[in-house]
C-alpha cells in the first residue's frame, strides 16, 4: 500500500508539533521559541474569532480586490491545442501578486497582538511591497531585509517600498539573496523581541508559519474551486503553480488535495538546468535538511553547508521549499517539475503576446510546464494555472536577457 | 555519569572562582592555525573550550562570527575536520572540556548517531546546538545524552519562569545564559539584570550557570563573574583573529598570540573575583 492510499486526508496537517510527516518543526534559537509559541496561540485564537475573518474579508473585497478572476486563456488554449487553460489571476491583486493575501492576514494578527514594528524578508520584492503596503495602511513601522543582489535586480520594487515608507536593509552577507535576507530578518527578530512581528513571506520557517501562510493563501484555491464549478459545472482536472518557498502553490493546491481526480503540478526553478548545479530546485535537486526553523528539502553540499540557489527569478531564488510541499512530494500527491531560465523567458513572451498579460518571471515558470502538459491532454481537460504575479517588476531584467529586443 | 565539564566546574568551585569559557571557530582562519590556537587556549587561561562548527547560515550569530565561519569554510573546514581538531587537541590535553557549538543541519547530514559516536571518541564532552530547542529534543538532545555527551542548553531573557523548567529539563553540564536578546557580539549586557537572571535560573537548577553574549573586556568578565559560575567570551577572540590576518585572509605570525593575549587579559578579569 502506498502512503497516498494509507492517508484519509491530505488536508489535516500539520500535527500539533508543527510536522507534516517528518518535515516542518520548530528549529529555532531559544530566544525565539517563546515568541513562536505566542504566535501559535494568537493565531489559533484569531482563527476561531469570526470578527477576525470578517475583518479580513472586508479588506479582501475593498482593498485587495478579491475575488481575483478565473480567466479562460482562449488564445493560449488555441495555441497549445490541448487542455482548456484557465488562469487564476492573482496578479490583479493590489500590489500585483498573491503576497498581499498572506501579508494582510499576518498584519491583522500583528495588530491583535499589539506589535508595532513589522519586519520582512523579500526576494523579488513582491512580499516586501505587500508588507510595506499593509504597514502604510495601518501605520506600522516596516523594515524589509533584501539581498543586495536582489536590490539591484528588482529596482522598481525597491523604489515602491521606499515610497510606501518602509526602510530597506540591503543584506550583504552570504549569497546576498533571499536566504540571507531571511537570516538577517531572524537576527533582527532575536534582537527586537518585544515590539516586533516577523511577517514571513512564504509557507516556510518554523511552525506555525507554514500552516498560517498556507491558510491565508488558501483563498486562492477556495475561490478557484467555486469559480470553476460555476463556469464549467465541475472541478478542474489539473492545477499548475510555480514554487520558490511555495506559498502561491500551496494556496491554490490545498483546497483540492483531497479531490483525487485533480492532478497537481508544482514547478520549481531549474536555472541553467538541474544537472548544471545552478538551479533553485530543492525537491528535484536537493535532499532533506534543517534550515530557517524547519526540516525540508534543501540545496546543500555533502557537509550540510547550504548551497546558493540560482534562478533568473529572484522570487524563486531560494535553496529550500516549504515543508508541506516536501511532504506532498514524498507522499506523491503532488508532482514537482522544473523550468529553466530560458524556458521561463520564452513563456514570459508567449503569454504577453497571446493574452496581453505580462506575467512575472515566477509564474512564467508555471506557464512553461502548463503549456507542455496541456498539449498532451484532451480538449475537455480543465487546467488552472496560478498567475501569481505581474511582470512589471521584471521588464528591465527581461529586456537585458533578450539583448534589448524588447 | 560525570563528564570533564562536571569535573572542571566542581574543581573551580572549590578554588573559589568562576570559569572562563572561550569560544573559537574551528578552522578559522585555516584548520592548522585553528588547532594551534585551540591548543594554546588552556595555558592562556581558558577553563573550558567551545569550538564552533562552521555553518553557512548561522542565524543567531553577528557579523564577526558569521565571517569567521565563512573564512573557515573557504579554507575547507568540514564537520569531520572539526572533530579531527578535537582528537588532535586531546593528544596532549585530557582535562580541558571541549564543547562543540553550532547549528543542526551539518550534524543532521553527517548522521546523528554517527556524529555522536565520532564526537565521543574524538574527546568531545558536550554540545550546544542553537536551533534545537526543547521542542525538538528527540532529534539530538536525547540521543546525545544517551551517547554520554552533555547537552548544554541556552536560556535567554525571553525564557520566562513558566518555560524555564522545560529548558532545564534535559540540560546537562551547565546552563548557558544568553545575557541579551540578540545575536553574538552585539550589545553589552547590564550586569545587574544578568545577576538577577542567574539567580532566577539557579533557583530552578543545581547546574552551573555560564553567561555569554556581549562580554569583551576583563572588566566585563569580572562583573559577570560576580554572579555567574562561568563567563563565555567569543566574538572578542574571533575579532582578534581577524585583525591579525593578512589582507588576503592568511594568518600572520601574530595570529595565535593575538587570541591568547585577549584570553590572558579576560582571564585576569575572571580570576580577580573570589567567591
Amino acid at each position: 500500500m502506498t502512503i497516498q492510499q494509507a492517508l484519509n486526508s491530505f488536508r489535516t496537517g500539520p500535527d500539533e508539533t508543527g510536522h507534516f510527516g517528518k518535515f516542518g518543526g520548530r528549529f529555532v534559537a531559544e530566544t525565539l521559541m517563546p515568541l513562536i509559541l505566542d504566535l501559535e496561540k494568537a493565531y489559533a485564537e484569531a482563527k476561531a474569532d469570526p470578527a477576525f475573518e470578517a475583518e479580513m474579508k472586508s479588506f479582501h473585497t475593498h482593498y485587495v480586490g478579491r475575488p481575483s478572476p478565473l480567466y479562460f486563456a482562449e488564445r493560449l488554449t488555441e495555441h497549445v491545442g490541448g487542455a482548456k487553460i484557465y488562469l487564476k489571476r492573482d496578479e490583479l491583486n493590489h500590489t500585483g501578486a498573491h503576497k498581499i493575501n498572506n501579508v494582510l492576514g499576518q498584519i491583522l494578527l500583528a495588530r491583535r497582538m499589539g506589535k508595532t514594528r513589522i519586519i520582512a524578508e523579500t526576494g523579488a520584492g513582491q512580499h516586501g511591497v505587500a508588507t510595506a503596503t499593509a504597514c502604510a495602511r495601518f501605520g506600522l513601522k516596516c523594515v524589509v531585509y533584501m539581498g543586495a543582489v536582489d536590490v539591484e535586480r528588482q529596482k522598481p520594487n525597491v523604489f515602491r517600498m521606499k515610497m510606501l515608507g518602509a526602510e530597506i536593509v540591503p543584506v550583504v552577507s552570504g549569497s546576498k539573496t533571499l536566504k540571507d535576507a531571511m537570516n538577517e530578518a531572524l537576527r533582527d527578530w532575536v534582537t527586537n523581541v518585544h515590539d516586533t512581528f516577523y511577517c514571513i513571506g512564504t509557507s516556510a520557517g518554523p511552525h506555525p508559519y507554514p500552516m498560517m501562510v498556507r491558510d491565508f493563501q488558501s483563498i486562492i484555491g477556495k475561490e478557484a474551486r467555486e469559480q470553476m464549478l460555476e463556469r464549467e459545472g465541475r472541478l478542474p482536472d489539473s492545477l499548475v503553480a510555480c514554487i520558490g518557498g511555495g506559498s502561491n502553490a500551496i494556496g491554490l493546491f490545498h483546497p483540492f488535495l483531497d479531490d483525487k481526480s485533480v492532478e497537481i503540478y508544482g514547478v520549481e526553478a531549474a536555472g541553467h538546468g538541474v544537472a548544471s548545479g545552478m538551479h533553485a530546485a530543492s525537491l528535484n535537486g536537493g535532499k532533506p535538511g534543517v534550515l530557517h526553523g524547519n526540516r525540508t528539502y534543501l540545496l546543500m553540499d555533502h557537509d550540510g553547508q547550504i548551497a546558493e540557489a540560482h534562478s533568473i527569478s529572484a522570487g524563486l531564488d531560494y535553496p529550500g521549499i516549504g515543508p508541506e510541499h516536501a511532504w506532498l512530494h514524498d507522499t506523491g500527491r503532488v508532482t514537482y517539475l522544473s523550468t529553466t531560465d530560458q524556458e521561463a523567458l520564452d513563456a514570459f513572451q508567449l503569454l504577453s503576446k497571446l493574452e496581453g498579460i505580462i506575467p512575472a518571471l515566477e509564474p512564467a515558470h508555471a506557464i512553461a510546464r502548463a503549456v507542455e502538459i496541456a498539449a498532451k491532454k484532451p480538449k475537455d481537460h480543465l487546467m488552472i494555472v496560478n498567475l501569481c504575479g505581474r511582470g512589471d517588476k521584471d521588464i528591465f531584467s527581461v529586456a537585458e536577457h533578450l539583448g534589448g529586443m524588447a | 555519569m560525570t563528564t570533564r565539564i562536571d569535573t572542571r566546574f566542581a574543581a573551580l568551585k572549590k578554588e573559589g572562582r568562576a570559569a572562563l569559557v572561550t569560544f573559537y571557530m574551528g578552522g578559522d582562519p585555516d584548520p592548522e592555525t585553528s588547532l594551534k590556537v585551540i591548543k594554546a587556549l588552556p595555558k592562556a587561561g581558558a577553563d573550558l573550550i567551545e569550538i564552533g562548527m562552521a555553518f553557512t547560515d548561522p542565524m543567531a550569530d553577528g557579523p564577526t562570527i558569521q565571517a569567521a565561519g565563512l573564512r573557515a569554510l573557504s579554507k575547507g573546514i568540514t564537520l569531520e575536520k572539526t572533530l579531527h581538531l578535537v582528537s588532535e587537541f586531546r593528544k596532549d590535553d585530557h582535562e580541558t572540556p571541549i564543547i562543540l557549538m553550532g547549528y543542526f543541519n551539518p550534524i543532521f547530514i553527517y548522521g546523528v548517531e554517527k556524529f555522536l559516536a565520532d564526537a565521543k571518541s574524538s574527546g568531545v564532552d558536550g554540545l550546544i546546538v542553537v536551533d534545537c530547542p526543547p521542542e525538538e529534543d528527540d532529534e539530538l538532545c536525547k540521543p546525545a545524552l544517551k551517547a554520554g555527551l552533555n547537552f548544554i542548553r541556552l536560556a535567554t531573557p525571553t525564557t520566562d519562569e513558566k518555560r524555564l523548567p522545560k529548558v532545564l529539563q534535559n540540560t546537562s553540564g551547565f546552563v548557558y545564559y544568553v545575557s541579551i536578546a540578540g545575536i553574538t557580539g552585539a550589545a553589552r549586557p547590564d550586569p545587574q539584570k544578568v545577576a538577577a537572571s542567574v539567580a532566577r535560573i539557579k533557583s530552578h537548577t543545581n547546574l552551573p550557570v555560564a553567561v555569554g553574549f556581549g562580554v569583551r573586556t576583563a572588566a566585563d568578565a569580572a562583573e559577570i563573574a560576580k554572579s555567574a559560575d562561568g563567563v563565555v567570551v567569543g566574538s572578542a577572540l574571533v575579532e582578534a583573529v581577524r585583525q591579525s590576518l593578512h589582507a588576503d585572509g592568511r594568518p600572520t605570525e601574530l595570529t595565535v598570540g593575538a587570541v591568547t593575549s585577549v584570553v590572558e587579559e579576560i582571564a585576569k578579569g575572571v580570576r580577580s573575583v573570589k567567591k
